[in-house]
């Protein structure tokens, strides 16, 4: 079973890749096209994540001290992102959750990750997987 | 034919469609600033030595050219701000907050909304918002409805809509509000960076300015007041520069603009903003407006030949911004990919949520020009806008 950094290691690998820009996105879009269908009744405010431009939701599940995430976005490049996200914090004990370093995800070096009005989608997302094991 | 003059397009490969945002500055403005902290940099209205003198002439000397660029009658009606937020907020507390109700339109930006909900006012509660139709024309029969139903008003209005481009025809607004008693606020964000303003011409009361909008650096702008309101008007903030005479029993203070200008004043950005508008007065706007509407068309016409392309309105009294979107994709996802392939657009609220709400949208994608884009900046968006399209909708 692999550690949240080294899940993170695996994403940035692949991400690696990529010399050409947009042929990254491209992959990241792809990886938006691979997210489970996400249940339109979980499409609740309390499940939208906040610090995003777009829209984001995201539910988890918890079983046997692990939580397991569900989520999706309005934007196709943003789906991609939830995948990124979704992959590395998934299957995670609830304890490892709540030690995550915030500043883990800039090792994936992704420009989304500092948005324009200075709030970050992934870092919501983060934040949000935070209060998720907290109140776990 | 003017781009030479801003080294940013030697420096960058960026295709620059931010202007609403900001704008490029010339190289005598950036220059202006080296100057300055090179060669001068002194306080200005107090020391009286060489270097201090020659920093007060020429920030003075930037009153004097914005008073005639915007054909103010006296020096004394321009006060210095660091910009169009600050203008706003200076005379929303200084004098509107007396007033019963403030009407503004439809496509204000936030510096022109939430300044009157700092004092409590809403939606019928001291606030009254114009309708604009479904190409977002202002609505002068609503207008008159709500200036008739609210007489002596506070009338503050944008000039040109950041989001949309949209003019408003100020002259008849303010000829209109006053005929009902209201006093008239003009928010000119956008506008000195397309065409001429004539403050008396358009017989507005205050004209609220921003530099870094018409190529000035940021952090400076100006606010206009006609002269008959200077007495009327406390002052915003108080402090140094702005005092006649002190003691323990009260405070005298200076006659305008200085008694509006406490402590030390962006002096670097003054003296810039002064740059500029020489700049505009050397490009002349007969030009600016001529290279600005040529691209501008053009950038209609190719954006309009782009499948599922989503305007909310028509290029009818429009400048500047061009603001769409594109059936099923999200705005956001657009700016990213134009980000990747060099294209610098603004997407989203534009600090204009109401309007957004209103056209149950998001948001947007805001393309922005100035005078120096041309067409080969207008293939290269459409050639990118077409490639992010192709993936996105792949």
């Amino acid at each position: 079973m692999s550690t949240i950094e080294q899940r993170v290691e695996e994403i940035k690998e692949d991400l690696d890749f990529f010399e050409d820009e947009l042929q990254k996105y491209e992959y990241i879009i792809d990886l938006g096209k691979k997210l489970e269908e996400f249940d339109e009744k979980d499409k609740i405010p309390e499940n939208i994540v906040h610090g995003c431009t777009s829209q984001v939701w995201l539910t988890h599940k918890q079983k046997d001290g692990k939580l397991y995430f569900y989520g999706t976005s309005d934007a196709i490049i943003v789906k991609g992102l939830v995948y990124m996200i979704l992959k590395i914090f998934s299957d995670s004990t609830i304890q490892e959750l709540k030690d995550i370093d915030m500043d883990i995800v800039h090792e994936l070096k992704l420009s989304e990750v500092i948005t324009p009005n200075r709030q970050s989608g992934v870092i919501g997302m983060m934040k949000k997987i935070k209060e998720y094991a907290l109140n776990a | 034919m003017f781009r030479k003059d801003f080294p940013y397009f030697q420096n960058s490969k960026t295709v620059y469609l931010d202007n609403g945002a900001t704008t490029q500055k010339p190289k005598s403005v950036i220059d202006s600033q080296v100057e300055y902290y090179e060669q001068y940099c002194s306080n200005t209205h107090r020391s009286n030595f060489g270097h201090a003198n020659k920093a007060t002439y020429e920030f003075e000397k930037t009153r004097k050219l914005l008073k005639e660029f915007i054909n103010a009658s006296k020096n004394e009606e321009i006060i210095f701000t660091k910009g169009v937020t600050e203008s706003i907020n200076f005379i929303a507390s200084s004098f509107a907050i007396d007033f019963k109700t403030v009407i503004i339109s439809s496509l204000e930006h936030h510096s022109n909304i939430v300044p009157w909900h700092m004092q409590n006012r809403t939606l019928g509660a001291g606030l009254e918002v114009v309708n604009c139709n479904e190409n977002l024309d202002f609505d002068l029969e609503h207008f008159e409805e709500l200036l008739n139903a609210n007489p002596n008003a506070f009338v503050s209005i944008t000039h040109i809509s950041n989001a949309f481009g949209k003019i408003h025809d100020i002259k008849t607004i303010t000829k209109l509000a006053h005929k009902y008693g209201a006093i008239v606020m003009i928010d000119g964000a956008q506008s000195l960076a397309h065409f001429k303003v004539d403050v008396q011409d358009l017989d507005v009361d205050f004209f609220a300015i921003s530099g870094h909008k018409t190529f000035a650096p940021t952090g400076v702008g100006a606010i206009y007041v006609k002269e008959k309101y200077l007495k009327n008007i406390k002052p915003y903030q108080t402090g140094g520069a702005t005092i006649h005479e002190v003691d323990y029993s009260g405070s005298i203070l200076l006659d305008s603009p200085y008694k509006f200008e406490a402590g030390t004043q962006n002096i670097a950005g003054v003296i810039g903003f002064g740059k500029a508008l020489e700049y505009i007065n050397h490009v002349r706007y007969e030009n600016i407006e001529s290279l600005e509407n040529k691209v501008f068309k053009y950038l209609n016409e190719e954006l309009s030949k782009l499948t599922e392309i989503i305007f909310y309105n028509d290029l009818t009294n429009c400048v500047g911004s061009r603001s769409f979107n594109f059936k099923g994709i999200i705005h956001d996802d657009i700016g990213i990919l134009l980000d990747k392939m060099n294209i610098a657009v603004r997407v989203g609220h534009h600090c204009a949520q109401p309007i957004m709400k209103k056209l149950g949208i998001r948001g947007t994608i805001r393309v922005s020009t100035a005078f120096y884009n041309d067409y080969v900046d207008v293939d290269k968006l459409i050639e990118a806008l077409k490639k992010a399209l192709s993936m996105l909708k792949d």
